[in-house]
C-alpha cells in the first residue's frame, strides 16, 4: 500500500465561524495505480488532493505514505516528503517565469543537494522525455500552454517521485494538447507510477483505472472506470 | 534525514538565486542600494576627514617643539600681566633654555600705496630659538633694538609679498598704523602651526610694542626647557612663581606644554570622529531600512514563487536563506560601491580642504562588513515572513 488515508477532516476557522471542508474521509491508494478524483468546485477535492500532496495537513485524522505517519510531520518534513516522494503538476503549471525551461526543471533537484551535473543530466533527460529536448533554454513566456504543461510535468518526473498528483492537469489546454499531456500521464503509469488526477471534467477523469467521486467532503461513491 | 539523502540548497546557489533576482529589477535594487552607498560612503569620507584635520592640528602643536610651555595671562586685581623684566626673572628657573615673551597687535602696514592689515608681534631675541624661527635676509631683533625701542620690524614672506611684491625690503620704510619703522630683516618661510604662522605676521621689539599698543606688560610667554624631560620640573617652578606674583590665584594665569594640549585636542577629535562617524552610520542603519521596505515588498510580490519553491521542496531555512542572502547581496554591493565612492569623496573633499589624506584600511572594512551585517539585520524580519508562508495558502495567492 503507497497511501493510506483514514477518517481525514479538514476544518477552516474564521473567527467564530467553523467550516468542515473534509468530513472524515478514507481512502488506500496501491502502488501503481492512476486514480482520478471528480467532483463539483467547493466539493473539498483541492483541499484534499492539497492532504495527499502533504501541501497540508488534515485536522483530525492519519495519513500514511509508505507506512510512515505524515500527517504527524513538521513543516520541513512534509517539504522533504514532496521533494522526495511527489511531483505535482498544476492546472496553472506554476513554472517560475523568470527561469528558463531546464532551470524551472532543475529546481527540486537543487532543494535535493544534487550538483550542478547531475541536475544538468536529469533535467535534460525528461525534458527530452516530454519532447521538449529542443526547448530547453526558453523561458515559460515563450511557450504555448501544452508545452509548458510538459515542462512541469518534467519538473515533477526530475525527483523520479513515487507519486504524481495533477491538479486539472489539462484545465487551461486547448483539446490537443489537453490529449497529448494525458498521453504522458498514462504513459507514466504505464511505467509504474502512481498518479492522483483531478478534474471536474469526466471525459478526462475516465482515463484513470479508479473514479473517485468527492461530494460535500465526503467520498460519495466509486465509479468504476 | 528522513531518506538518508543530503538535502539542501547549496551555499553559491543562492547566491546565484539572489544575483538573477537583483538584476531582474535593476532600477529598484539600485534605489534600495542607494541608500546603503550613500551611508558607507557618508561613513568613510566623515571618518578619513575627522582623521586628517586630527593628524594636522596633531601635527601643528608638534611642531610647536616638544619641549616647549606656553604661559597665558589672565591677571588678577590690578596685577593684570608682567613686566618685561620680570618675565626674565623665568629664564633664571633650572632647565630654562630660553623665554620669548611676547606682546600681540592688530595693525595696518603701508608702503607706498600698498597695505595690509596684520598681526604685529612684539619680541626680543628668544623668539628665534623658542619659535624656531630664522630670518632668510637682514638681521634678528637685538638686545640694543629692545633697550632703545628702535621702531624696526621684520616682515613674514607673504607680508613683504603685499607689500613690496619681488622688491627687496631692506632698509625701506614701513607705516605701521601711520609710524615709520624700518625694515631690518624677513623672516624664513615656516610651516603653520597652532601659533600662527609667522608668513603673515611682522615682528618689532617687545619694548617698542608694550608703548605703540600701549599695553604695557606681557601677557604671553613662551618657554623653551633644556630637554622633553625637564619640562616637568620648569613648569612645577613657574607655577611658584606665577603664584607668588599673582598672591596665589591659580586663575591668573595658564600653562601650557604640548603633551597637555596633544591629549586634549585628542579628546576633542576622537569625539568629533565618533560623532562624525555615529552621524553618517544612522544613514547607513536608515538605509537599511529601507532594504527592509523593498525586501517585504518583494515578499509579498513573489508570494506564488514562495508558494511554488514550497511545493517542490524548498524547507524554511532555503527560503530564509534565499531572502537573508538576497539583502546581503544587496548591501553587499551597495556597500561595496559605497566604499569606492568613500575613497573617491576623501580624496576630492581632503584635496579641496588642503588636508592630508590618509585612507585607514581598517575603516573600509569596518564599514563594508556594517552595511552587509545591517542588510542581512534588515533582511531577516522579511525573510523570516516569506518563510513562514504556507505552501497552500502561497500557491492559491494571485
Amino acid at each position: 500500500m503507497l497511501l493510506e488515508l483514514k477518517d481525514i477532516t479538514k476544518v477552516y476557522k474564521t473567527g467564530k465561524l467553523e467550516l468542515k471542508v473534509l468530513k472524515g474521509v478514507s481512502l488506500d491508494i496501491d502502488e501503481g495505480d492512476f486514480i482520478s478524483i471528480i467532483g463539483p468546485s467547493g466539493s473539498g477535492k483541492s483541499t484534499f488532493m492539497n492532504i495527499l500532496g502533504c501541501l497540508d495537513t488534515p485536522t483530525e485524522g492519519t495519513y500514511n505514505f509508505e507506512d510512515r505517519e505524515v500527517s504527524k510531520y513538521t513543516a520541513d518534513e512534509l517539504a522533504e516528503i514532496r521533494n522526495i516522494k511527489i511531483g505535482f503538476i498544476f492546472q496553472k503549471f506554476n513554472l517560475l517565469p523568470k527561469l528558463t525551461a531546464i532551470e524551472n526543471v532543475e529546481l527540486p533537484l537543487i532543494y535535493r543537494g544534487e550538483t550542478t551535473s547531475a541536475r544538468r543530466q536529469i533535467a535534460t533527460k525528461v525534458l527530452e522525455d516530454v519532447g521538449l529536448g529542443g526547448r530547453m533554454n526558453h523561458r515559460p513566456s515563450e511557450m504555448s500552454g501544452g508545452e509548458q504543461q510538459r515542462v512541469a510535468i518534467a519538473r515533477a518526473l526530475a525527483g523520479n517521485p513515487k507519486l504524481i498528483l495533477a491538479d486539472e492537469p489539462t484545465g487551461n489546454l486547448d483539446t490537443k494538447s489537453g490529449a497529448e499531456v494525458l498521453e504522458i500521464l498514462r504513459e507514466l503509469n504505464r511505467n509504474g507510477t502512481t498518479l492522483v488526477m483531478i478534474t471536474h471534467d469526466m471525459n478526462v477523469a475516465s482515463h484513470g483505472k479508479r473514479i473517485i467521486r468527492i461530494l460535500d467532503g465526503e467520498l460519495s461513491q466509486e465509479v468504476s472506470a | 534525514m528522513m531518506f538518508g539523502k543530503k538535502t539542501g540548497m547549496k551555499a553559491g546557489m543562492v547566491i546565484k538565486l539572489a544575483l538573477a533576482s537583483i538584476f531582474s529589477n535593476k532600477m529598484r535594487s539600485f534605489l534600495t542600494m542607494l541608500g546603503i552607498i550613500i551611508g558607507t560612503s557618508a561613513v568613510i569620507i566623515l571618518v578619513t576627514l575627522a582623521q586628517a584635520t586630527t593628524e594636522s592640528v596633531t601635527e601643528n602643536i608638534e611642531g610647536m617643539g616638544t619641549n616647549i610651555l606656553s604661559v597665558s595671562i589672565m591677571g588678577t586685581g590690578n596685577q593684570t600681566s608682567l613686566d618685561y623684566e620680570d618675565t626674565l626673572d623665568i629664564s633664571n628657573i633650572d632647565g630654562v633654555d630660553s623665554i620669548s615673551p611676547i606682546v600681540s597687535g592688530q595693525a595696518t602696514l603701508k608702503y607706498e600705496l600698498n597695505s595690509t592689515d596684520i598681526t604685529v608681534e612684539g619680541a626680543d631675541e628668544g623668539y628665534a630659538p623658542v619659535r624656531g624661527q630664522s630670518v632668510s635676509s637682514g638681521r634678528f631683533i637685538h638686545f640694543l633694538d629692545i633697550e632703545n625701542r628702535h621702531k624696526v620690524i621684520l616682515l613674514g614672506t607673504e607680508v613683504v609679498q603685499d607689500l613690496f611684491g619681488f622688491a627687496s625690503p631692506l632698509g625701506e620704510q614701513v607705516k605701521v598704523n601711520g609710524t615709520s619703522f624700518t625694515v631690518i630683516g624677513v623672516l624664513e618661510e615656516s610651516e603653520s602651526t597652532i601659533g600662527g604662522s609667522s608668513n603673515d605676521k611682522a615682528l618689532i621689539p617687545v619694548s617698542t610694542a608694550e608703548r605703540f599698543f600701549r599695553s604695557p606688560g606681557i601677557k604671553s610667554i613662551n618657554i623653551q626647557a633644556e630637554s622633553p624631560e625637564s619640562v616637568a620640573g620648569v613648569q612645577v617652578q613657574l607655577e611658584a612663581f606665577l603664584l607668588r606674583i599673582f598672591n596665589n590665584d591659580q586663575e591668573a594665569y595658564r600653562i601650557l606644554n604640548q603633551t597637555d594640549m596633544l591629549s586634549t585636542i585628542g579628546e576633542v577629535t576622537d569625539m568629533l570622529t565618533m560623532m562624525l562617524g555615529g552621524i553618517a552610520g544612522i544613514s547607513l542603519v536608515v538605509g537599511g531600512i529601507g532594504i527592509m521596505n523593498i525586501m517585504l515588498v518583494s515578499v509579498t510580490e513573489r508570494t506564488r514563487e514562495i508558494g511554488i519553491r514550497k511545493a517542490i521542496g524548498a524547507k524554511r531555512k532555503d527560503i530564509l536563506s534565499q531572502f537573508i542572502i538576497e539583502a546581503a547581496v544587496i548591501s553587499g554591493i551597495g556597500g561595496l560601491i559605497g566604499v569606492i565612492f568613500g575613497v573617491i569623496g576623501s580624496y576630492i573633499i581632503s584635496n579641496v580642504m588642503g588636508l592630508q589624506m590618509t585612507i585607514i584600511f581598517s575603516i573600509l572594512i569596518i564599514s563594508f562588513v556594517f552595511s552587509l551585517a545591517i542588510g542581512m539585520f534588515f533582511g531577516i524580519y522579511p525573510a523570516n515572513k516569506a518563510s513562514r508562508l504556507k505552501p497552500v495558502d502561497a500557491l492559491m495567492y494571485e
